[in-house]
């Protein structure tokens, strides 16, 4: 070990350190730096994107214990073994680990970790060569590629058995039961159906069974001519439902049909949206109203809105904090994942049914998983919980 | 009273918007386009200065990083639906987009929607609460098979976890009116401190 004074840059400590230099001289012991630290190793940083080096170390004898004359530690780092240490940064007293997030991949460092008590530096013994690099895997997340495997094995494998004409059960959900009713109530009042995809974007999953379930709806106005309007608040969302409604028109026979004007954008704005949506309800008078997507505050505003005009409402959503005005202001409310369940249910085609078995199969794992893990954790056992811990990024 | 012509507006637009509570009026209607309108106008400024010249614009015309050409293939793309003869070319980027987002989500819901929960609900039997939760989370679970029939143990099951869901809106709607009742006191406050001035 190498024990050497060093100027501190800090005026105060520079003082205390003279102070406690007179005392330590009164009491006759040795005028040196604190204890190193020991057992200093530098490694890649694992389960990473490259570019961070993980230093660790044991703390000082004089931390928190011995002359308890340890502020902190100074990080230095070099290419080179012998010199060019640079300054990197100082943690305070206590800490046993650092992560040097400045690397290069594929260039090699060396670190030292110096015990500073303000006024002396002791350093430990290089450590290194250390390299950066990215890793291919995250080994803290392979209970999820278990997962992903697994549920999308089990959808896929239903998928296939449903192709094969294999009869799948789908229960009846009572909100999309009555989508044929709006709209034939709609279409016998010789009035629009209104439909609201949400105020998110296409990257919401949401949005995107909302997308979904209006090609459904747009099949069934198209059938009975009667106009559907979709105001949204995306344009991304106004391109994609302009050209489902477009297919489902063409699908039913009836490209003539097709009003691409009735689907427009209004704003981006949340409560201009909301306030653009209410105009079009009082004056367009629709006999059916879709909600289906994710909302947030505006909900209760559309839906109590739409409940004022008479009309037949269904609303599906994913939004925990919406659902109960949706079920509270609608007639029907597909919850949570009865919103994704719609496409199948009401398309369905093998391949959507054969998807929502896999899932249902992957949820009784979970409740498997569930009473398994509790069990175990009344006993003290904790490893299932543990194995479902995931690994940040 | 206020003398401030920008409070004197937004108390006018305020009732305006307020007006809709008695029914649909031309004063509703003007705050609504207005509203709409600006707001519009607002966002696309918003996109420009903050999306598409710091995430496109200044990476491919004054960095000069090539691969920023993609996004704006694809943004062309895109607006190549303005013209009817070749509209079709708008699906691309949009295939592009929805599968992008449904590939990303998958993980991202799967992790913070499945295992976080499951672990969370993970927990020794040691008192009353932690079983209830379980209870709750179990038949909330099996209410949301869609390929079994609702019948017998199982459709029983279901019931009670549709009687937590519902408690738990009845909760949360608490919750969420109190919020929204703030909302209105807060315009209220608005219009008699701000603007009347007849409230301290």
């Amino acid at each position: 070990m190498r024990r050497y004074g060093r100027r501190a840059p800090y005026a105060t400590e520079f003082i205390i350190g003279i102070l406690l230099l007179g005392t330590s001289a009164v009491q006759g012991e040795a005028l040196s730096g604190p204890a190193p630290v020991t057992q200093v190793v530098a490694i890649d940083k694992p389960n990473d994107s490259g570019g961070s080096v993980l230093i660790r170390w044991k703390r000082s004898a004089d931390d928190g214990a011995g002359m308890m004359s340890v502020k902190g530690y100074e990080i230095l780092r070099s290419v080179e073994r012998e010199k060019g240490y640079e300054h990197l940064t100082v943690v305070p007293a206590g800490v046993e680990e650092y992560v040097d997030n400045t690397t290069v991949d594929g260039t090699s460092y060396f670190y030292i970790i110096g015990a500073t008590d303000g006024v002396h530096r002791t350093d430990s013994d290089p450590v290194g060569p250390v390299m950066s690099s990215a890793q291919w895997f995250h080994q803290g997340r392979l209970n999820m590629l278990i997962a992903t495997v697994l549920l999308s094995g089990l959808v896929l494998w239903f998928i296939n058995r449903a192709k094969k004409g294999k009869k799948l059960y789908i229960r009846p959900i009572a909100g999309l039961q009555a989508v044929d009713e709006a709209v034939g109530r709609a279409t016998e009042m010789g009035r629009p159906v209104l439909y609201v995809p949400g105020i998110q974007d296409m990257d919401n999953i949401q949005t995107i069974a909302g997308i979904v379930i209006l090609g459904r709806v747009a099949e069934r106005t198209a059938q009975y001519g009667t106009p559907l309007i979709v105001p949204t608040s995306r344009s991304l969302v106004m391109t994609a439902a302009q050209e489902t409604v477009k297919e489902a028109y063409l699908n039913v026979g009836r490209p003539d049909a097709y009003n691409p004007d009735l689907i427009r954008y209004l704003t981006d704005d949340q409560f201009g949206y909301a306030a653009g949506v209410d105009g079009m309800m009082v004056r367009e008078k629709p006999a059916a109203i879709f909600y289906m997507g994710a909302f947030y505050a505006e909900s209760l505003i559309l839906a109590e809105t739409g409940h004022s005009t008479g009309a037949i409402q269904i609303a599906g959503t994913a939004m925990p904090a919406q659902l109960p005005f949706f079920v509270t202001a609608c007639d029907y409310t597909l919850i949570g994942e009865e919103l994704f369940a719609a496409s199948a249910y009401l398309s369905k085609e093998p391949l959507l049914l054969g998807s929502l078995k896999g899932q249902d199969w992957g949820k009784a794992i979970f409740i498997a998983i569930l009473l398994l893990g509790s069990i175990l954790a009344s006993f003290g056992h904790y490893f299932l919980s543990d194995w479902l811990t995931t690994g940040s990024l | 009273m206020s003398t401030t012509l920008g409070v004197w507006i937004a108390a006018f637009l305020t009732l305006c918007i307020l007006s809709f509570l008695y029914k649909d009026n031309p004063f509703y209607k003007f705050a609504e386009h207005l509203f709409v309108g600006t707001s519009a106008g607002y966002w696309a400024a918003y996109y420009y200065h903050n999306i598409l010249k710091p995430n496109l614009y200044v990476p491919l015309f004054k960095e000069g990083k090539l691969l920023y050409i993609i996004p704006l293939a694809l943004g062309i793309m895109m607006l190549m639906r303005l013209w009817p003869r070749i509209g079709w070319i708008s699906r691309w980027p949009l295939a592009f987009i929805v599968g992008t987002y449904a590939g990303y989500n998958l993980i991202t819901y799967l992790q913070t929607n499945a295992l976080a929960q499951v672990k969370a609900t993970l927990t020794p039997f040691t008192d009353v609460s932690r079983v209830i939760l379980f209870v709750g989370v179990l038949t909330g679970l099996i209410y949301f098979f869609f390929s079994k029939e609702h019948r017998g143990i199982f459709g029983k099951a279901a019931r009670v976890g549709i009687w937590f869901l519902m408690v738990a809106f009845g909760a949360s709607f608490g919750y969420t009116v109190m919020a929204r009742v703030s909302l209105i006191i807060g315009r209220m406050m608005f219009l008699l401190k701000d603007w009347l001035g007849v409230i301290d």
